[in-house]
Parts: C-alpha cells; sequence; structure tokens
C-alpha cells in the first residue's frame, strides 16, 4: 500500500517538476527515476502497467510541449530500445557475438530513403517519392530486406563462433557503410558520402505533430518487438536458441538443426532494425552514412549487456541509460565544465581557463562513458536487469505453465 | 529381418591414427554395453553413430535407413539419441527447461505458431511441459525441475542428462559413461531405472561403461574393444573368461595368472 502511493507521488511529483523546471536536465532524470521506481517496486501488476502507460502514452508526451528536445530524447530512447531488443536476441539469447548489427538498421534506412525521396528519380527515372502513405508499407519491407539481408549474412558464417563470428560481422558492418560511401557511382544509389535527403515523412491521423507522432509511432513498434520477443523467448525457438548458447554441440545432438535456428536468430534479430531504420530515415529527413559506424553497434551492443544479455527489461533499461548519458547526462556534464572554464574557476590553484584545447570537456564525453562501462563491468558483470530463469509452477494436476513468479 | 541398428565396417583415421578399424556392430533390444581399456575407440564409436564424425569408411543403418551423412540432430530425429561422457547440460537454463530442448525434434510448430500463439500453440506447450515433467518424475528429479542445471550435483546432472535425451523420444539411446562419478549405490539405482526404462518404453540401450560391476550386472550382451577393434562379443560371463579381454585388461604376462591377481 504504502509502495503504491510511493510510486503514484514519484511520478507526479516528477512530472510536476518537469512542468515547473522544462529546461533542467536533474528534474527530467527524476521522472525517468520514477518510471524505473514504478517499474522495480513490489505494487500490484495492475498499478504498475497504468502508471507506466498514462506515463508514455500521457505524461510524455505533455511534457513534449513543455520541452520538445525531452520528447525527442524520448524518441531516441525508443529506436535504441528497439535495436537493442533485436540485438539481445542474437547476442543474448542465441548467443551469437554481432558486431556489425547497426548495417541492418542501415538497410531499413536506405530502403525508405531512397524510394521516399526524390533521389530514386536518379536512378529509375520518374515518379519519385512515392507518395507519404507508402511509409507504412515499407516499415513492412525494411523488415523483409533486413531479415533477407541477416539470412545472408548469417550464410557464410555458419560454422564460426565467439570472436571469429565477431570479427567477421565486424567487418560486415563496416562493408555495408562503405558500400553506403561509395555506392553513388556507377549507378548512383545512396547519393554516397552526401546522404539523401529530403526523406518523405508519413502522413499522421488527427493532424498530430510530427514529433508526437514519431513518439507513438516508435512507442507502437517497441510495444510490439516487445511482444514477439517474449513470445519467442517462451516457445521452443527460444529454448533452441538458448541452449544452442549453453552448448552448440549438445543442442544439436539433442534435435536443434543449427543452421536453421542460427539464420533465424539472425533474420529476426536484423528485421527489428530494419523497421526502426525506415522511422529513422523518415524521422530524420537526412541519412548519410554517418550514421551507421561501427560505434553505433558498439553503442547497442553496450546497451544490451548493460542492461543484462538475453533479459528484455535488461535491453529497453540499457537503452534508456546509454542514449540518456550520450545525449543528456554527457552533454550536461561537458557543459558543465565549458562554464566552470569559462568563469574562470581554480582547482587546486589551476586555473581551469588555462586548459590546453587538448582537455576540452566535450573531449571527456566518450572517456567518462568508457569508465562508467567499465565500473559496471568491474561491479554488476550480469548487468542492469540480469535475465532471470522464469520459475514455473509445476503442480500435480495438468495447468502446467501458468504462474510466472520473476 | 533387419536389426534396428545395424553399423558395418566402421573405419575411422585421424590422421595417421586409426580410431576404429572395420568393427561391425548391430543391436536389437534390451541393453548392451561397449567396454575396453582408455583409448579403444568407444566415444568415438559413439560419436560416428551419431553422427559428430563421419566414417571413414563402413555403413550405419537404423531401422534400415542410412545413418551416415546425417546431421546429428536428424539422427536425433530419427530416434537415435546420447547422453555424453563429460557432462552437457545447458547449464544455465532449468532442468524442466532442458528436457524441453530434447523434446525440440518432436515439437511441431512452427515460427508462425509461436508468433501468434494459435489455441494449438498451447495445446502443444502444455504437452511438452507436462510430458518433460514426466520424464523428470521418472529419473527422480520432479522436485528440482526449476533448478538451474548448473546447481545441480554431479549425479543429478547425469539424470538429467538422462531424461533430456529421453525427451527427444528415442528408440536407441546410447550413454557415454552414465555412472562415471556415481557411487556404487547410485550405480545400482541407475541401472535399474535403465531397466525399467527397456521394460516399460521398449527402447534399446548402448552403455560406454568402466564400472565392471555395473556392466555384467545389467547387460544383455556386451562388446569389448581394444585399439579401435572389436575382440570379443557375447553374453557377459562369456565376455569376462575370454583370454583377449583379461590380456587387453591386465596385459599379457598375467594373462595365464588368476584375471584378479596385481600386475
Amino acid at each position: 500500500m504504502i509502495r503504491a502511493v510511493a510510486a503514484v507521488a514519484a511520478v507526479a511529483l516528477s512530472v510536476t517538476l518537469v512542468d515547473l523546471f522544462p529546461r533542467s536536465i536533474l528534474v527530467f532524470l527524476a521522472f525517468q527515476l520514477s518510471l524505473l521506481y514504478v517499474y522495480v517496486t513490489r505494487i500490484p501488476a495492475w498499478l504498475r502497467t497504468g502508471l507506466l502507460g498514462v506515463a508514455l502514452l500521457v505524461l510524455m508526451p505533455l511534457i513534449g510541449f513543455r520541452n520538445g528536445y525531452y520528447l525527442e530524447v524520448a524518441t531516441q530512447v525508443g529506436i535504441f530500445a528497439a535495436l537493442a531488443l533485436g540485438l539481445n536476441i542474437v547476442v543474448g539469447l542465441a548467443g551469437l557475438l554481432d558486431l556489425g548489427y547497426v548495417a541492418f538498421f542501415a538497410v531499413g534506412a536506405y530502403s525508405w530513403a531512397i524510394v521516399g525521396s526524390p533521389h530514386a528519380n536518379l536512378i529509375f527515372g520518374g515518379g519519385f517519392p512515392l507518395a507519404p502513405g507508402w511509409f507504412y508499407v515499407f516499415l513492412f519491407v525494411g523488415l523483409a530486406v533486413a531479415a533477407i539481408t541477416g539470412v545472408l549474412l548469417g550464410l557464410p558464417v555458419m560454422r564460426l563462433r565467439g570472436d571469429y563470428l565477431a570479427i567477421v560481422t565486424l567487418g560486415f558492418g563496416e562493408v555495408i557503410r562503405v558500400l553506403a560511401n561509395n555506392l553513388d557511382k556507377p549507378i548512383n544509389l545512396t547519393n554516397g558520402p552526401k546522404g539523401i535527403t529530403p526523406i518523405g515523412r508519413p502522413p499522421l491521423p488527427f493532424g498530430i505533430p510530427y514529433s508526437e507522432g514519431f513518439y507513438f509511432l516508435v512507442l507502437l513498434i517497441v510495444a510490439v518487438v516487445i511482444l514477439v520477443n517474449r513470445r519467442l523467448e517462451d516457445s521452443h525457438i527460444g529454448r533452441a536458441w538458448e541452449a544452442m548458447r549453453e552448448d552448440e554441440l549438445a543442442a544439436q545432438a539433442m534435435g536443434v538443426p543449427l543452421v536453421r535456428a542460427k539464420l533465424l536468430a539472425f533474420a529476426c534479430g536484423a528485421s527489428f532494425a530494419g523497421v526502426m531504420g525506415v522511422v529513422f530515415s523518415a524521422k530524420q529527413i537526412f541519412i548519410n552514412p554517418e550514421s551507421f559506424t561501427f560505434l553505433e553497434s558498439i553503442g547497442v551492443l553496450a546497451m544490451v549487456i548493460l542492461g543484462g544479455m538475453g533479459s528484455i527489461p535488461g535491453a529497453v533499461v540499457g537503452a534508456t541509460v546509454v542514449t540518456v548519458l550520450n545525449l543528456q547526462v554527457l552533454k550536461g556534464f561537458s557543459l558543465w565544465l565549458n562554464e566552470l572554464k569559462n568563469a574562470g574557476v581554480t582547482v587546486l590553484g589551476y586555473s581551469l581557463a588555462d586548459l590546453p584545447t587538448q582537455l576540452e570537456p566535450a573531449k571527456y564525453e566518450r572517456m567518462v562513458f568508457g569508465i562508467i562501462l567499465v565500473l559496471m563491468m568491474i561491479f554488476r558483470p550480469q548487468g542492469i536487469f540480469p535475465a532471470r530463469r522464469r520459475q514455473r509452477e509445476l503442480a500435480h494436476t495438468d495447468k502446467v505453465p501458468t504462474a510466472v513468479v520473476p | 529381418m533387419t536389426a534396428l541398428f545395424d553399423a558395418h565396417g566402421i573405419t575411422k583415421c585421424f590422421g595417421g591414427l586409426v580410431a576404429i578399424n572395420r568393427v561391425d556392430y548391430a543391436l536389437d533390444r534390451g541393453i548392451s554395453s561397449i567396454i575396453g581399456p582408455n583409448g579403444a575407440g568407444k566415444t568415438t564409436l559413439f560419436n560416428v553413430f551419431t553422427g559428430l564424425y563421419e566414417p571413414d569408411a563402413g555403413e550405419v543403418t537404423f531401422r534400415g535407413r542410412s545413418l551416415v551423412g546425417l546431421r546429428p540432430d536428424q539422427i536425433t530425429a530419427l530416434g537415435v539419441c546420447r547422453t555424453f561422457q563429460n557432462i552437457r547440460l545447458f547449464a544455465n537454463m532449468t532442468a524442466i527447461e532442458n528436457v524441453l530442448v530434447g523434446m525440440h525434434a518432436r515439437v511441431r510448430l512452427g515460427l508462425w505458431d509461436a508468433l501468434t500463439h494459435p489455441p494449438r500453440f498451447h495445446t502443444v506447450e502444455r504437452g511438452l511441459w507436462q510430458r518433460g515433467s514426466e520424464l523428470l518424475e521418472r529419473v527422480g528429479l520432479r522436485d528440482k525441475a526449476n533448478e538451474i542445471a548448473r546447481n545441480l550435483p554431479y549425479g543429478d546432472q547425469r539424470r538429467l542428462e538422462l531424461a533430456r535425451a529421453l525427451g527427444s523420444e528415442p528408440a536407441l539411446l546410447l550413454l557415454d559413461e552414465p555412472t562415471a562419478g556415481m557411487t556404487q549405490g547410485e550405480a545400482g539405482h541407475l541401472m535399474g531405472l535403465l531397466r525399467r526404462l527397456v521394460a516399460d518404453l521398449g527402447l534399446a540401450i548402448l552403455l560406454i561403461e568402466h564400472n565392471m560391476r555395473v556392466v555384467m550386472e545389467v547387460s544383455d550382451r556386451v562388446t569389448v574393444l581394444d585399439h579401435g577393434e572389436k575382440i570379443a562379443e557375447g553374453l557377459p560371463r562369456e565376455v569376462q573368461g575370454d583370454a583377449r579381454v583379461i590380456e587387453a585388461y591386465l596385459g599379457r604376462s598375467s594373462a595365464s595368472r588368476s584375471p584378479r591377481a596385481p600386475s
């Protein structure tokens, strides 16, 4: 009871604070933490679902009216959550270390970018861009194209494991990026490093503004991805993947067809990235190969590992933490350091204003992120929300897989 | 009528080493054992039977179908399943999940079923869990269904591997040293269990075993391998008295003395 009140109060209080101080990063972080608190605290399931639902469906868009950037952050979190969930299937469940995951994101993004912009006229003559409504069709096209790419990557690496697989997938990710960079000739498919713009945006019902529209679209896709993830995990397919991760040879000896199971894992993981790629390209209006660097793959992998390998809430929380760190906390940190520097604050008798440019605070961002990752790996290597084995009620009656106690 | 399982002329080399040399092996029902000194090629033979190795020569048939060139998962689907000498459970999964993976070859559901959850999915899934807990019951691990496999004591892990193999509904079960590391009492229990399995499910069992007392007690037939060749085959007491077997185990000079004498 007291927890329920605390949960409601935490959300209400933090939202009020955001309303009062719409520019404060700390206050927005408090809002996010209140949601995390609602998720982990022991309250009735209906209350938890209700609170999270209200927060995500109503409060977050309202916050977006006070400060549009927060909604942008939330949308980015959603995009990366879907990516992390996709990679979670490949790395967390099936145990196939994929360091080129962002390639599938790129494939999805380019599949809409090319035909959703006037760029395709250079290739096919005329008739482009496609009507904005096609965007919704291309969500599925992007999914399919990415899934096929996943299978194509999977086929040659079937026999590889662990480090070897990681190296090949890393190379694959780079191949896709380099292709995007260089396919402006002989046929101008990707417009090279200049990128493609303007990419068409989908028509939205009820005249919703684009920022809110994309937020809801991303939220919907993440919800579907979570559902798909859970269903796969709780089926014979998910069990086969996990068995493969634990012991490939034994899994095969127990009747798991390795080739099919691996290709399926690659295709499923890739398809989520493909869908989000389509959304991403429409949201950004402009894409170029710079959005799909190796660092992005590593970022998504960091989300999965930070959150807890093979864990769905872990992937979502990991995506949130990393995205918020990158977009807000580290930015805020370097801004703060800059302010100190400009104000000429002295530390231990040394004026910060005299810092050489090599030690620009903005350059610490990556380092701080790295330190956080290292500290996590030392003190909590299993991640924030490690995957828990579900304990099932095996009663003497025939109702077998029911109660799911975390 | 041909035998349930028939292998003949099996040869397997690793580089210059002939691990298995033209071995013939056939079995039909009951419990058969393969014994032999370390390095005799017993496990290699198992690996050939279950598709982990492809033989350099020879033919393996099961119910009249050739197994050579099939993948291990296909062989399992046909009804030949195995356990491993060094336990290879899915360490971070629960006991019941291990058994469920064992049933993979028998699950008639596709990706679409898993995504859309039609009524059929729930029926099948419920049936799997039901049968999984029955199998755990059979090996005496019913109350440990939700334990993580890695946390189980050694003997339980061996029995869980057996339950997992049974999950694939094999007609022929290959057990690679199932009593290794067990006390004599535990081994006796396990053999009782194997006997019941043969009686209840009508399956054929092939054992690799070092525990001689167990082998002689439980086997309907014993085959002795040495240096990759079959040197004796027959009823347990026939094999026990065979001069070549005693020689293989105890060395040449002791063959003339009592088999029990220290050499």
